[in-house]
């Protein structure tokens, strides 16, 4: 299984150099084709029991790794299709230009996402998500708007920050290991899981602590998510879906690998009520937020920020069926809330604006786009038969049954309250008569087939999760204590 | 330095983790984009000496190679780039301070005293550098984020940026010295990286408002 690791690794790199010199068709089949393949990789990761490893021992894949690899590559290949309908055909310079960046950086940005969660070490693991913030930064800022220059300097300048407490973070983590293993050793996830129940309590406790604060600054938690709404909103749309369903998770992925650690180190209470802090604040604050948004794309921001707390709750729980809800939920919203992105990217398109109150009878404007974004919208409020559904009611069930009763209820009521606002907000613009001066009909096709592909895996995750996954997801949260 | 014992070696140290702090302050009260660059390339300095220092007494090999690249990195290519494009935009950024000198320089004090303090509680028992350097470091890394919190000029705010990356350096010192040499490389690549990308928005900022305060930043909101 190595070498699928090392290809991971090398195709979307090599697709975006092409992309820096290719021609804008020859650009867009390139990142089709690595983010299929890409995808491809993953997925032959799934049935595999053995963790892979390659490049002595650097790149490492166990099955925490494969969940979120499968999430990221997902996510890579339907931001591809839609990307191709995305950009316009130009032929002017400015258009081939931004074209060419465009694509090189989306490439980039897909490949240091996958390398996140292959790489062994959290010192490698800091490297790769500080590659992710420098490259998603510049993408936020290529639309060369007031806006998108203002959201790119708060993205950088605050998850830089964030990441600088993450790096201190991981610095004290291998000092704790240091204790154990001696000066100077690999800093590899065997050798630090190994050693654990020897780590000096109070030394791993910070380390959590800052890891959640700064991991949790890119993953979006409240109080420190006050980049991402901007981000979200003025990147172009296929970055938007990228930073809500891939980027966020993968920022999750590292405090997961602190959480991994900190729960053999000192028992699972202490990691689980930093969490349940964290993710509470998120969850409560987004759900109120969503209500009085006027802005389609920031709407679907604080929904992240809701989904982040729901992940970050989940954590908190102790029964192993709400930590697998937990990763079935990272798969479901990425992929549920691609789908809703691609579909406000047709309506921003059609309408020529991200203003709400200036968005009229979307539904009746784009026959086929404009119903699946209503359903990419259920899906995200946790409706059947789609696969959010499936994970929060494991989630919930997992709360229910292991005496967090109230915590569960409290989630639920929240959110419920997140699924008035969003729905409210969605229909209001959707579902309202068409007024004439818009003219019927798709934007394009390749934009409404990425909604179709998100929607199709949301069925597949909701209605009956290949087996093989549902081992794997099962895998997963055995390395992350949860044994059944 | 190698045949001096080992507690004028632990003050040494002590005392440049000190500069280091102290060149902190200095940023943070100073009102000039150019002086607030060189500031940043002085305590560069001081933690390649910290790098050097642990070096020498620690024998290790490869944070002699780490300190000439932290050197050439961070106490000459930085403060280039960024002094270059202080020069070409032609303001040197003055008064952009939210608060007054003086009630900046207090809520400096209480940070580090708290950071100081609590850090140096921690069972932490390092064999290259005294606890004192790693108290210090979490004062300046308090301190940094103060910086960019009350300055509003994107030169400052990203000089804060440098400047924490320059206190977990200190820290990881105190804390990592035996760190592999390949992810020590990494840290630096990023660092590079990240001053490109701070450079360039920098500069498209400036071409699109006119200006390197980010007064103007404030349509994103709710």
């Amino acid at each position: 299984m190595g070498p699928v690791l090392v290809a991971i690794l090398v195709v979307p790199l090599a697709a975006s150099l092409l992309c820096l010199k290719a021609p804008a068709r020859l650009a867009k089949a390139a990142t089709l084709i690595s983010g299929v393949a890409t995808f491809g990789l993953a997925l032959s990761l799934v049935p595999s029991h053995q963790v892979a490893t390659a490049l002595a021992g650097w790149l490492r894949a166990d099955a925490l790794s494969v969940v979120f690899l499968v999430a990221v590559s997902f996510l890579y290949a339907a931001t591809a299709v839609f990307s191709i309908g995305y950009l316009r055909p130009g032929d002017s310079p400015g258009e081939a230009r931004y074209s060419r960046r465009f694509f090189a950086g989306l490439n980039l940005f897909a490949w240091a996402m996958a390398m996140t969660p292959v790489v062994n070490g959290l010192a490698l693991l800091w490297v790769a998500v500080e590659v992710t913030t420098v490259v998603s930064a510049l993408l936020v800022a290529i639309g060369d708007t007031d806006g998108a220059v203002e959201a790119a300097w708060k993205y950088v300048l605050i998850a830089s920050m964030g990441l600088g407490i993450a790096l201190l973070a991981t610095v004290f983590m291998y000092y704790a290991g240091a204790t154990v293993l001696g000066g100077s050793y690999e800093i590899f996830y065997p050798r630090l899981l190994g050693a654990a129940s020897r780590l000096p309590p109070e030394i791993v406790r910070l380390s959590f602590g800052l890891a959640v604060l700064g991991y949790g600054t890119k993953m979006g938690l409240v109080p420190v998510h006050t980049w991402l709404p901007d981000a979200h909103s003025e990147a172009p749309t296929p970055v938007s879906a990228l930073l809500s369903g891939a980027l966020l998770t993968v920022s999750f992925y590292a405090i997961l690998r602190f959480y991994q650690v900190t729960a053999k180190a000192v028992g699972p209470a202490f990691p689980r009520d930093v969490l349940l802090v964290f993710g509470l604040g998120s969850l409560v604050l987004a759900a109120l937020y969503l209500a009085s948004q006027r802005d389609l794309k920031r709407l679907f921001a604080y929904s992240s920020i809701e989904h982040m707390g729901i992940l970050a709750i989940g954590m908190s729980f102790s029964a192993p069926v709400a930590i697998i809800g937990v990763l079935l939920h990272v798969l479901a919203h990425a992929a549920a809330k691609a789908t809703a992105f691609f579909g406000a990217g047709s309506v921003i398109r059609k309408f020529g604006t991200k203003d709400m109150n200036r968005i009229q009878g979307g539904v009746g404007a784009l026959p086929w786009s404009g119903p699946m974004l209503l359903l990419a919208v259920l899906a995200l409020s946790a409706m059947p038969p789609f696969g959010v559904f499936r994970s929060e009611f494991l989630i919930v069930e997992g709360g229910l049954s292991h005496g967090s009763t109230a915590l569960a209820a409290v989630l639920v009521v929240f959110v419920t309250c997140a699924f008035l606002g969003i729905s409210w907000s969605a229909s209001s613009t959707m579902l309202t008569p068409t007024p004439d001066s818009v003219v019927r009909g798709e934007v394009s096709t390749w934009m409404a087939a990425s909604m179709v592909i998100g929607l199709g895996a949301l069925l597949v995750l909701g209605v009956h999760p290949p087996s093989q996954l549902s081992a794997l997801l099962e895998r997963a949260a055995a390395e992350l204590g949860a044994h059944r | 330095m190698l045949g001096s014992s080992p507690s004028s070696l632990t003050d040494a140290a002590d005392v440049v983790a000190l500069l280091v702090l102290l060149s902190e302050f200095a940023m943070l009260r100073s009102s000039l984009s150019r002086s607030q660059v060189r500031l940043y390339a002085f305590q560069s300095l001081c933690v390649s000496a910290l790098a050097g220092l642990v070096a020498a007494t620690r024998h290790i090999g490869e944070l002699y190679g780490l300190m000439g690249l932290s050197f050439v990195l961070k106490v000459i290519v930085v403060p280039m780039i960024i002094l270059r494009l202080v020069k070409e935009v032609r303001v040197d950024v003055t008064g952009s301070h939210r608060l007054g000198v003086a009630t900046m320089v207090l809520l400096a004090i209480v940070l580090s005293v708290f950071g100081i303090f609590v850090v140096g509680r921690l069972p932490v028992h390092s064999k290259s550098l005294p606890i004192l350097a790693l108290a210090l470091a979490a004062a300046v890394i308090l301190v940094s984020f103060l910086l960019v919190i009350v300055r509003n000029d994107v030169v400052s705010q990203a000089i804060g940026f440098f400047s924490l990356e320059n206190g977990v350096s200190v820290a990881s010192l105190v804390l990592a010295a035996g760190l592999p040499l390949i992810v020590e490389l990494a840290f630096l690549f990023d660092l590079l990286v990240a001053v490109v990308v701070f450079g360039l928005l920098m500069r498209v900022h400036h071409g699109r408002a006119g200006t390197l305060s980010t007064e103007t930043l404030d349509r994103l909101r709710g």
